[in-house]
């Protein structure tokens, strides 16, 4: 890495350089968005200097961008959870219902109302995963599976499958609104919760917590720490984040269904693995799933610039991406995908 | 005893990013002897045996073996040359049995590709024949105990035409009987002309029947002697290039009022009624064979295992301990046995590591970690019981052994227990470290503090206890002071006789 790659955007530009330097993985995924970028610019200078491809962008990867952060929550403790896409739908779907029934013109309390509600069902089907990986003992890849089942099951028994639409016009209103006239309502939601997962991660005892957990769950028992509590916790702030992840669905479609975004499942287990979140537990960064997100994201709207090349190969590209970054840190030292192995003295 | 050597090097040096590991060393070993290799952790033992056997190639020096003049090995030359390395882990397959870890390596080499059961079997009788080895040849490996385990292992090594068995600290995990079977099985094959060389960092493990002593301390050879030249403090010297006291613990009577007290403890087949009172400012000794209910003792009065019958007191109040936050509660800390899976977050860091017991109460309002606080315990640890890092945000497996203990122990020590009960607290600590870990130990029971120690190493029992408790399947069968007992006394009281292997 250079240092002077971003001469504007002193403050967090500086800081951001460092931790680059110290962490090999998000250096890796600094230089692929450059890369990105750069081509991007290069190949489509139009749609490159356009704000509208930004802003598009910004509306759309929230959606995912929120999944996968509860994803990386779950997965720092040693976990796993596939059911975000059954809890963000189960959520949107029962805030639409809610605002339909309470003021189908719309009102605000209304809508106050849905978005609390769906975050309250967002939390309930985090605990009911969490009670099911730190309780009954059911590996979270099991439980958590078993419950996407299960919420989209819920959901399609709710809508008969059809999706529910009509939705009040404030509601899409208000998350099309523009902070400052450039941000959208979507990207706030975004960086509300980033900002949320940063303080838990980084500044409470519970998330150091959970990385002790994460780490080594019998070292965590003999320290005294109640990995029931900090499990079940765990997946209710991930519940939380799907919830908000429904909400933005919600906008984004104006509609609410069983099966919006079924692919998101496995696609946030990529981009928390491919922002360098290790899938055994106990270490990942933010910084590197936030990375990971927006170079999908680019991946993707990038695609969408080349009519010739067509989305059938959106996978193909997503899967080849995930490999590379996988192998160029097989081939480093520094791996982190792979446990330590004591050296022998 | 002027018999042709197995293996020769001269003038071995090797090192590491600039680092010298290995700093001329000259070491012959003869045909039929038993050879200890002594050093603490980063001595260079690790280096040494890897380069004759072939996994790191010196910067200079040869190594002579089979009649000629090698610069340089590989690990099949090795092998080739009948030199068998046996690692601490034994590198057997738990998932197989008996028959396929022995058959296997032969099928390799006779790059076989179709399994013939009865010629797996074949070779593997033959093999355990070798030794006398009676075990179940269907039985899975990661089944077995420890020792079973190990004589897996040197059957194995014994398959080809060995000359010299290197055995990586063998004996730590055995219970006497078991070091004696192994001594036997060893003894066996000196006679028949096979070298052995034992790597330890402990005297008394392999002093029975070593015959010659190489120490190295930071990559250079102390000596080469024999056992009659060594005694444990010249050994710890040797090792260490300090001088050690043994300042055993004087136990001043002044011992206060009870801390906890035990009173007819019951738990399945683990134990059963076991009483004792742990007084303020006492050490405590509990000592035992592995499987008579020392550690099973340890985690039940840490809430792990909670016990069904009996009562405990704390400060003379009686208290349920149902689980390890009510142990906490009550200021037991407990120091676990195996420090890499129970005790330590390897990759986290040494700070987090440190204050994660206690993190609550570094805290402000929400649970907002107060970085400031948690800063100020984890320097405060770091300082006082010296753990050798320039940052604590390292993670700690950047620490050794010792240091990781006193880590472990820092954890303990913050959340300010009465009662502090270790186990093991010095396995794999080098002898350095160990003399400290005594010391703070002894420092703390001053400080009023109840300690209890639970160890099978003699002379840890008899520098640091006051009192001992002897348990024997699962019940207490006996109290003795520690200070009026030789070694070999107090080791026969464990063991129940003196080892019966004779020296030549």
């Amino acid at each position: 890495m250079t240092t002077t790659t971003t001469p504007d955007k002193q403050g967090i530009g500086t800081r951001f350089l460092s931790l680059a330097r110290t962490d090999a993985h998000v250096t890796r995924l600094v230089v692929i968005l450059l890369a990105l970028l750069v081509m991007f610019a290069a190949i489509r200078p139009g749609n490159f200097a356009n704000s509208y491809t930004w802003i598009s962008m910004a509306v759309s990867f929230p959606e995912f961008g929120l999944m996968a952060l509860g994803v990386m929550v779950c997965m720092v403790t040693g976990g796993i959870d596939l059911s975000v896409v059954g809890i963000a739908n189960l959520s949107s779907i029962i805030a639409a219902m809610v605002m339909l029934a309470l003021a189908p013109g719309g009102s605000g309390t209304a809508i106050g109302a849905a978005i609390a509600i769906a975050l309250v069902v967002g939390a309930l089907a985090g605990i009911l995963n969490g009670i099911l990986v730190a309780v009954v003992k059911i590996p979270a890849i099991l439980a958590t599976l078993g419950t996407l089942e299960l919420f989209i099951g819920i959901s399609i028994v709710l809508t008969a499958g059809s999706p529910i639409s009509g939705l009040p016009p404030e509601y899409s209103a208000l998350m099309a609104a523009r902070l400052g006239g450039v941000l959208p309502m979507q990207f706030v939601v975004f960086l509300v919760a980033v900002a949320l997962v940063a303080l838990i991660m980084g500044r409470t005892t519970f998330g150091t917590k959970i990385y002790m957990l994460g780490t080594n769950a019998t070292s965590a028992k003999f320290s005294g720490l109640n990995s029931v509590s900090l499990l079940i916790r765990t997946y209710l702030f991930s519940g939380i984040l799907s919830a908000m992840a429904g909400l933005v669905m919600l906008a984004n479609y104006n509609s609410a269904k069983a099966d919006y975004g079924v692919v998101y499942t496995l696609l946030t287990v990529l981009i928390v693995v491919l922002g360098g979140v290790n899938p055994n537990g106990g270490s990942g960064r933010l910084i590197g799933v936030v990375l990971a997100i927006v170079i999908l994201q680019i991946l993707s709207s990038g695609l969408n610039l080349f009519p010739e090349i067509s989305n059938f190969y959106r996978d193909l590209i997503w899967g080849g991406v995930l490999l590379l970054v996988i192998a160029t840190s097989e081939i480093t030292a520094r791996n982190p995908f792979k446990r330590k192995q004591k050296e022998v003295s | 005893m002027a018999e042709e050597n197995v293996i020769a090097v001269r003038g071995l040096t090797k090192s590491f990013a600039g680092v010298k590991a290995l700093d001329g060393i000259d070491l012959e070993i003869r045909a039929g002897e038993i050879h200890c290799l002594a050093g603490e952790n980063g001595s260079g033992k690790s280096t040494l045996i890897k380069i004759i056997s072939g996994v790191y190639q010196p910067d200079s020096g040869t190594i002579e073996m089979g009649g000629r003049v090698h610069h340089k090995l590989t690990p099949i030359e090795a092998i080739g040359n009948g030199v068998q390395v046996i690692y601490q882990d034994f590198s057997v397959f738990p998932n197989l049995t008996v028959m396929e870890n022995l058959a296997l390596t032969t099928e390799l080499a006779d790059k076989r590709r179709l399994v013939n059961w009865r010629r797996f079997r074949k070779i593997a009788e033959e093999a355990v024949s070798k030794i006398n080895f009676k075990v179940d040849l269907d039985a899975v490996v990661g089944d077995l105990s420890v020792a079973d385990k190990q004589l897996v292992a040197i059957s194995r090594a014994l398959m080809s035409d060995t000359k010299l068995i290197i055995m990586d600290e063998p004996t730590t995990a055995l219970t006497n009987k078991e070091v004696e079977a192994l001594f036997r099985v060893i003894l066996d094959l000196q006679s028949r002309g096979i070298a052995i060389m034992f790597v330890s960092h402990k005297l008394g493990e392999v002093f029975e029947i070593s015959e010659r002593f190489t120490i190295l301390r930071n990559g250079k050879q102390v000596i080469t002697t024999v056992p009659d030249e060594l005694n444990e403090k010249k050994f710890a010297e040797y090792m260490t290039g300090r001088d050690f006291e043994e300042t055993a613990f004087t136990g001043d009577d002044s011992i206060g009022e009870p801390v906890l007290e035990a009173s007819g403890l019951t738990l399945g087949n683990a134990f059963s009624d076991v009483s004792f009172t742990l007084h303020k400012g006492e050490i405590l000794g509990i000592t035992g064979l592995l499987g008579s209910g020392r550690t099973e003792l340890a985690l039940s009065l840490f809430g792990v295992f909670p016990a069904e019958s009996g009562t405990i007191r704390v400060g003379g109040e009686q208290v349920r301990i149902n689980s390890i936050a009510d142990a906490i509660g009550h200021g037991i800390a407990y120091v676990p046995e195996d420090r890499l899976t129970e005790g330590l977050a390897l990759e986290r860091s040494i700070g987090d590591n440190i204050i994660i017991s206690e993190i609550d109460r570094l805290s402000g309002p929400l649970n907002l970690a107060d970085k400031r606080k948690q800063r100020e315990a984890v320097d405060r640890w770091v300082s006082e019981l010296k753990i050798a890092t320039r940052n604590p945000n390292n993670p700690v497996n950047t620490l050794s052994g010792g240091n990781q203990q006193r880590v472990v122990l820092a954890k303990w020590l913050a959340t300010e227990p009465d009662v502090l009960i270790l186990n093991g607290p010095t396995v794999g600590v080098d002898i350095g470290s160990k003399a400290e870990i005594h010391r703070i130990l002894t420092e703390l029971a001053a400080a009023g503090m109840g300690i209890i120690v639970i160890s099978d190493d003699i002379g840890e029992l008899k520098q640091t206890c006051g009192r001992v408790l002897l348990l024997k399947e699962g019940r207490i069968d006996g109290e003795v002071d520690p200070r009026t007992q030789t070694e070999e006394e107090l080791s026969d009281m464990i063991t129940g006789g003196p080892l019966e292997v004779g020296t030549n």
